[in-house]
């Protein structure tokens, strides 16, 4: 039988070595699966090269992987915020690498990299300081610049609901870089606030097939918002 | 000489950006100045707008209370979904720019060449951290990119200029400038005059800028 379900985000976690490249997924407050991240902070791989939007902040989630030493290189677009001051720190010190990638690129490299495609041209950047030395070329009279995939070796992502073949599907804005981060990576595991029953979630709508994931681990929705939730007591 | 011109408030250049996004226009406001564009989109004109985060059809920001932060603009202020609205990956949502399917970007600016350069991500200073987010694809992407921004700095340079001296964000790729004191095409041969705000002439505008503007 075949039963994705992890029984925490310890057991889920399990494996994730020292050198590991690893895909986060989220965007602002929409799709972070801090759980996960809390959870490579306890266990605690080390010299890690993290893929993610942004770079962190305050103090907990990815800010707290990076403040605990664990991280090597970030590969994101955008990097400052008014609160990303761990990040800063390391960056102006030098002991944490960047690399500054076109939030357009930095998705389509990652979905290359789940679809198996050895590298592509894309205008963005072209003659700008980010399209490095890489190479270029004109085609019908449009400038190009060549971009590589990026593989994961964990993608740690948040869904809304799955079932225990992986099939997921999410919630509004929070989708943003799940579904390429999930194809990309050769473990991907997701965090779900509900598990369905297999066949109960709607094939017509179901984002990721489950192909794309290995690990479904359900975490609590944490009431700190209002809308579709409840506002924590 | 005296110039007696009155510029342009931020809703006033808002409104007249506005006035330009046609009927049935799928629009990428920047982050900053270019959201204020939406509150002013003429009454009749139906208007999509597009967030990269994932969205098509955003509408205004919820009512207090009401915030649900799965729901969220680029600039991750929660923001409403109007009906017909949907969801996609940041992959899909990045193809929407480059693959053209944009009609509109509208993008704040650090400096605009005559030519169309833009340059709106970096200020190029030793201890800035550079960040760039989504403003190249966008740049490069959109069927017209549009840029939003004072005509001046606050120590009175223009930020139209012959050439950007800021790490470049794309290259022409800037079709209009939206500015407090005028509008312009930026076109392969310079700058072209759109409109003017009263009081002020076109040579008087040459003057402020340092750059030939045709009429």
């Amino acid at each position: 039988m075949i039963n994705k379900i992890a029984r925490s985000v310890a057991d889920a976690l399990a494996g994730i070595q020292d050198g590991a490249t690893v895909l986060i997924g989220g965007f602002g407050t929409a799709g972070i699966p801090n759980e996960l991240i809390e959870g490579l902070v306890e266990q605690g791989a080390k010299d890690l090269t993290v893929v993610n939007n942004n770079a962190g902040n305050g103090e907990t989630g990815l800010a707290a992987l990076l403040k605990a030493g664990r991280v090597r290189k970030i590969i994101c677009s955008f990097p400052r915020q008014a609160d990303s001051q761990v990040f800063d720190g390391l960056y102006r010190s030098g002991k944490l690498e960047l690399e500054l990638v076109p939030q357009g690129n930095l998705a389509e490299r990652i979905r290359a990299a789940g679809a198996g495609i050895g590298a592509f041209f894309c205008p963005t950047g072209y003659g700008t300081q980010l399209a490095g030395n890489r190479e270029t070329r004109e085609i019908d009279g449009v400038q190009y610049v060549l971009e590589y995939p990026i593989h994961g070796d964990v993608a740690l992502i948040k869904a809304e609901r799955g079932d225990r073949w992986g099939n997921l599907v999410y919630r509004k804005a929070a989708r943003n870089f799940g579904p390429v981060m999930a194809m990309a990576s050769t473990k991907t595991i997701a965090t779900v606030h509900d598990i369905a029953e297999l066949g109960t979630l709607d094939p017509e709508t179901i984002v990721t097939p489950g192909i794309f994931v290995h690990q479904v681990v359900r975490i609590e929705r944490v009431a700190t918002q209002a809308g579709g939730f409840k506002k924590a007591a | 000489m005296t110039m007696s011109y009155t510029r342009r408030t931020k809703d006033q250049l808002a409104a007249r950006v506005a006035q330009d996004i046609f009927d049935g226009a799928v629009v990428n406001l920047g982050i900053g100045q270019p959201t204020l564009v939406a509150n002013h989109l003429p009454e009749g004109r139906e208007v999509i707008l597009q967030s990269e985060n994932g969205i098509l059809g955003m509408g205004p920001a919820p009512e207090a209370g009401e915030e649900d932060y799965d729901l969220i603009n680029a600039g991750k202020q929660p923001v409403t979904l109007l009906p017909g609205g949907s969801f996609f990956h940041h992959s899909d949502s990045f193809a929407m720019m480059r693959g053209g399917h944009l009609d509109i970007c509208v993008l704040g600016a650090f400096q605009v060449s005559a030519t169309g350069d833009l340059a709106n991500w970096h200020t190029g200073e030793k201890d800035a951290i550079p960040a760039v987010g989504g403003a190249m694809d966008l740049a490069i992407g959109a069927k017209q990119t549009w840029v939003m921004m004072d005509l001046l700095t606050k120590q009175g340079a223009s930020k139209l200029v012959k050439e950007c001296t800021y790490p470049l964000t794309g290259i022409g790729c800037v079709k209009r400038v939206y500015s407090d004191l005028a509008t312009l095409e930026c076109t392969p041969e310079g700058l072209k005059l759109v409109d003017l705000v009263d009081g002020l002439s076109r040579e008087e505008l040459e003057k402020l800028v340092g750059l030939p503007i045709a009429a």
